[in-house]
């Protein structure tokens, strides 16, 4: 599954991040293969979603999510 | 002894102006990096004898040269050798933090960290064994209160004591940077190394945090809590909304206005007859006179009844961005923005063209990439501005005094309708390719420091008093020369003089759309200058001196006026066509300047003249020639 799957409140580890222009920033923000990360909530028009993981949390658009590859741990 | 340089480096969101600020107060200096429009911050202090110059450099999370800010703090370090560089963590987001501090290392680049909002980190959970991370980098490791006078101090007695020389690195960060080496010649693809090693400093700071960090089991932090309804659902709009819409009533009705108005009072009726009567009094020579008060004084005056509006703004807004609310905005409306090709943070500096086009153009800085700056910057003069507004009230209520209010709406509608479209033509063609993207920090709600808000505010405001005022300086001399002068020199009337010959000329332009007298060329002309003027000229040139320019009395100043010769010299057809016309075309010379300052181009400001002329022309071009086709008058 991808990150823009995961249900509000879910746990999820990221596996890997797809090629794109994007990528670069999205692992320098630390959204490296082995991060937990948790579903925090969705903008009140669905998108974009704001995720917590290494004690902070980002917002990015689902186009993006969708781009992340993770597996849900709990 | 020596002068001593210090550059503070840090991830956005950590406190890191309020520690600048904090160390050098008033006495800094604000400048431009080369090439960029991004502030360069530098402050001098005096310190046991020492002279200590300190350097802000802007907050990036990594410096791999992508975006502007990153590309200045690579560059800085190549050029220059600071005798201590203090890397800013924000102590309850360390992982993230460190990332930079890790990057700065393996450039071979001694730091101290500081480790900032100890008080925050506390709150959260997190204890962290200063010794431990000093021993684990080889670095020495330093912490501070955010906004607390007392604990910034005290990294003045480190600056004047720490010899960087003394520092080596750690046996597992020389281990980390040989690691980087061996990725960086494994002869790989460009992408596979960097992805390898971006993975290899989060490893690197997973070991050194499990060592030095811990973390107690974290309850529901109050900024999640707070997000809860400031950035879910639908409480979260309507919060919006709300404080939108109050920070619009205080710029524009409640402090800002007010106060500018009071401002251009004191100027046209204190100041400028006062200057008038000495001046006739010393027997100056009466273009002097007349160069003196009716454009210096009057240019002047404009420029500065501008300051109580921008000053005001600036200040809500660096609060509200101080606060960490404005990344929830635009969390909140990044998808509706998206569809105009924008992004959510765009929609501040847009809500702000409603009420003033150069606050809004300036606020487009904030935005992340070039793309989004520009097209924020060239679509805001579409927008129904606070001096558009009299135009429209008034010719509504002369022309149409039946639907007035929903002439005056549509044109509203017109206009976003038209930033809108614009913002799409321009994102598909002259910036297309150039990406635009949203990964934005939500950072956790804090109080803001009022030092850093005021001299947030200070600096913008100046920046536009010196950049602007000396482009409408030049403007208002230019007008005042062409509406009291032609070829054989001053004139009584402005019906003889340059103006007349060029509202002749111009109007020559708008016969296709039915408005094609000199008084409309000149009223255009002058609208340049200030929407207000539209109005204004029209009043004197129709010989209606006194007539007022506020939107409320459009109604009354409607009646008086139509019993002038303009109420025949337009049909309501025309008059529609004129209405479309101000509201699109150029943006007034106080926002050219401003777009000339903030894009760092004439060209650009030239574009943003032609292209928004252009859309004026053809859209009230269509408008009166199809209306007449429908029978229309």
């Amino acid at each position: 599954m991808t990150l823009k799957d995961a249900k509000v409140g879910e746990i999820v580890r990221i596996d890997s991040v797809e090629e794109s222009e994007l990528k670069p920033r999205l692992l320098t923000m630390g959204l490296i293969p082995g991060t937990r990360v948790e579903i925090l909530r969705s903008a009140p028009f669905g998108d974009p979603i704001a995720i917590r993981l290494r004690a902070y949390n980002l917002a990015l658009r689902k186009d993006d999510a969708e781009k992340i590859q993770v597996s849900q741990v709990g | 002894m020596d002068d001593l340089t210090v550059a503070l480096t840090g991830n956005p969101n950590t406190g890191k102006s309020t520690i600048f600020n904090e160390l050098t107060g008033a006495r800094q200096k604000i400048g431009n990096w080369p090439g960029v429009t991004v502030d360069k911050k530098t402050g001098l202090i005096d310190y046991k004898g020492r002279k200590i110059s300190v350097v802000d450099l802007p907050g990036t999370y990594s410096i791999n040269a992508r975006s502007q800010e990153e590309k200045v703090v690579s560059d800085f370090f190549k050029d220059n050798k600071p005798d201590i560089v203090v890397d800013i963590v924000d102590a309850s987001n360390m992982a993230r933090n460190l990332f930079l501090t890790v990057q700065l290392l393996e450039q071979n680049i001694p730091l101290v960290i500081n480790l900032n909002m100890m008080d925050e980190a506390k709150r959260h959970g997190i204890t962290i064994d200063a010794a431990k991370l000093e021993k684990a980098f080889g670095m020495p490791v330093t912490n501070t209160v955010g906004r607390s006078n007392a604990s910034v101090r005290t990294l003045l007695d480190v600056f004047t004591s720490t010899r960087m020389e003394n520092y080596n690195p750690s046996e597992i960060l020389q281990k980390h940077i040989d690691k980087i080496h061996a990725i960086k010649n494994s002869g790989q693809s460009a992408e596979k190394i960097e992805e390898e090693m971006i993975s290899a400093r989060y490893d690197f700071i997973d070991k050194v945090m499990s060592e030095a960090v811990t973390v107690h089991a974290a309850n529901q932090t109050l900024s999640d809590k707070l997000d809860n309804y400031l950035a879910n659902g639908i409480t979260s709009l309507v919060i919006m909304v709300a404080m939108m819409w109050g920070l619009f009533q205080i710029t524009f009705n409640w402090i800002g206005q007010p106060v500018a108005d009071l401002l251009g009072e004191f100027f046209e009726e204190t100041l400028a007859p006062s200057v008038a009567e000495s001046l006739a009094a010393a027997d100056v020579a009466d273009w002097m006179q007349s160069l003196i008060s009716d454009g210096i004084i009057v240019g002047v005056g404009s420029v500065l009844s501008f300051v109580p509006l921008i000053f005001t703004l600036f200040f809500f807004l660096s609060f509200l961005d101080g606060t960490g609310y404005m990344a929830r905005v635009a969390f909140l409306m990044d998808p509706i923005m998206r569809r105009a090709g924008l992004t959510g943070k765009g929609i501040m500096p847009l809500i702000m063209g409603f009420g003033c086009g150069v606050p809004a153009i300036m606020g487009a800085r904030a935005l992340d990439t070039h793309k989004d700056r520009m097209i924020s910057i060239l679509v805001t003069p579409f927008l129904t501005c606070n001096a558009k507004l009299p135009i429209l009230a008034l010719f509504a209520a002369m022309f149409f005094p039946d639907n007035a209010a929903n002439i005056v709406f549509g044109m509203y509608f017109l206009g976003i309708a038209v930033a809108i479209i614009m913002a799409k033509i321009l994102g598909s063609t002259t910036f297309k390719g150039q990406q635009s993207t949203f990964l934005l920090e939500l950072p956790p709600y804090r109080l803001p420091d009022m030092k850093t808000v005021l001299l947030e505010t200070w600096d913008k405001g100046k920046g536009y008093l010196v950049k602007a005022g000396t482009i409408i300086f030049a403007m208002s001399v230019l007008i005042w020369f062409l509406s009291n002068f032609n070829s054989s020199g001053m004139v009584e009337d402005e019906s003889e003089s340059y103006l007349k010959s060029i509202g002749s000329g111009i109007s020559v332009l708008f016969a296709p759309q039915g408005f094609d007298t000199w008084e409309s060329g000149a009223a255009v002309v002058t609208g340049v200058l200030a929407k207000e003027a539209v109005v204004s000229t029209m009043g004197i040139l129709y010989g209606e001196d006194e007539i007022s320019a506020e939107a409320e009395d459009a109604e009354e100043t409607s009646a008086t006026m139509m019993e002038t010769a303009m109420g025949s010299a337009f049909t309501p057809l025309s008059a529609l066509a004129f209405m479309i016309f101000t509201q699109l075309y150029s943006p007034c010379v106080t926002a050219l300047g401003t777009i000339k300052k903030e894009t760092q181009s004439w060209k650009w400001m030239g574009f943003a003249f032609l292209y928004t002329c252009s859309v004026a022309w053809v859209l009230s071009l269509i408008v009166y020639q199809g209306g007449k086709l429908l029978g229309f008058e």
